[in-house]
């Protein structure tokens, strides 16, 4: 079995692994001042909602450029939204946005990914 | 529910639930990767190492294209550490819940750490107000690691069987997961800044440059603004974070 890409997969990983460690085991991560420890509360919110705007309104062409997608996927994470801020209940939020997807698209009123 | 208030085994519990459609969205693009390595001529372990070893499906998925195109491997694994360069925030959050912790242990946790895992696990943390390593197991482990892992091998072996996740709506699943549990973990009007700061510059930065660049970008400004908008809110309980084993 062909193994030529097996070490491109190591240097890959290895260019991911700092990102993920370094502030995870840098000394010193239980003093940090307030500010920063206000800040890093914030980032939670703040990157969960960049990667969900993203993915839901970006998509790339095969050269990975860029442009707006404007469609039902809005729709139902708007809903997947509305029904966790109300019940508090991710699961049927995402049943409930991928079924409303699914439906659209097998009536042919919601194109394909 | 504000910071803190939930009982360990409740907010496990929840998270597990949560869990469940993650796993769902996981195996459906750890299958599309599978099929997309194969087509692009990775072999099983070849792509089975890179579900492994890179453990970041984004970054995977580019990889096979740049692969596909004949990039080379410096520009792969240069294109790699940008698309990933959003994981340095994820920890950098995560790191005052898990301080007591051994540092081998949080090694190993830094390799595990994805934007799934991040998601639910900070969620979970807040609601508990402390670190909980068996929450970020599970979330990391049985939630994304182990399903993204098998799904790449059956999509690598069987190939052209699979149906397109796309016909049910897996492809909405997981931004719609980022956003559901986002709302969660807006407790004030900072967070609420922060989320919506974030989204929209990372949609601008996006159109203009690049998603990867677009996420980060979000992620770095939205607190900041956060922060200088709304200066007037009390500190969270991260300023009182417990570093100490969960009770059982």
């Amino acid at each position: 079995m062909k193994l030529d890409l097996v070490p491109l997969a190591l240097l890959m990983g290895l260019a991911t692994y700092p990102w993920r460690a370094v502030p995870l085991i840098a000394p010193g991560i239980d003093r940090l001042p307030p500010t920063i420890r206000a800040y890093l509360r914030l980032v939670g919110p703040a990157v969960l909602a960049a990667l969900a705007a993203v993915s839901v309104t970006i998509v790339l062409d095969a050269d990975r450029h860029p442009s707006l997608r404007v469609g039902a996927e809005w729709i139902a994470v708007a809903l997947c939204v509305a029904v966790v801020a109300a019940r508090r209940s991710l699961l049927v939020g995402l049943l409930l946005a991928g079924g409303l997807v699914a439906v659209l698209r097998a009536l042919g009123l919601a194109a394909l990914p | 529910m504000p910071d803190g208030t939930m009982e360990l085994r409740a907010s496990r519990r929840r998270l597990m639930v949560d869990g469940l459609g993650i796993i769902v969205s996981a195996s459906g693009f750890g299958l599309v990767y599978g099929l997309t390595a194969r087509t692009a001529g990775f072999s099983p372990l070849e792509a089975g190492a890179m579900s492994v070893l890179v453990f970041a499906g984004a970054a995977q998925f580019a990889a096979v294209g740049y692969v596909a195109g004949g990039f080379s491997w410096i520009a792969v694994v240069l294109l790699t550490g940008f698309l990933n360069a959003r994981h340095f925030l994820y920890a950098a959050a995560l790191a005052p819940y898990l301080a007591d912790r051994p540092r081998p242990v949080r090694a190993v946790v830094a390799h595990v750490l994805t934007d799934e895992a991040f998601a639910l696990a900070i969620a979970h943390f807040r609601r508990i107000g402390r670190g909980d390593l068996w929450g970020f197991w599970w979330a990391a482990i049985v939630v994304t690691f182990i399903p993204w892992n098998i799904a790449t091998l059956v999509g690598v072996l069987i190939g052209g069987a699979i149906p397109d996740p796309g016909r049910f709506g897996l492809d909405v699943i997981f931004p719609a997961a980022m956003a559901g549990l986002a709302v969660g973990l807006i407790t004030g009007r900072r967070e609420l800044v922060a989320a919506l700061v974030g989204g929209v510059v990372a949609v601008a930065i996006s159109l203009a440059w690049d998603p990867a660049a677009g996420v980060l970008a979000g992620g770095l400004t939205g607190p900041l603004v956060g922060l200088l908008a709304v200066r007037n809110q009390p500190d969270g309980p991260e300023a009182q974070i417990v570093f100490g084993q969960p009770p059982s």
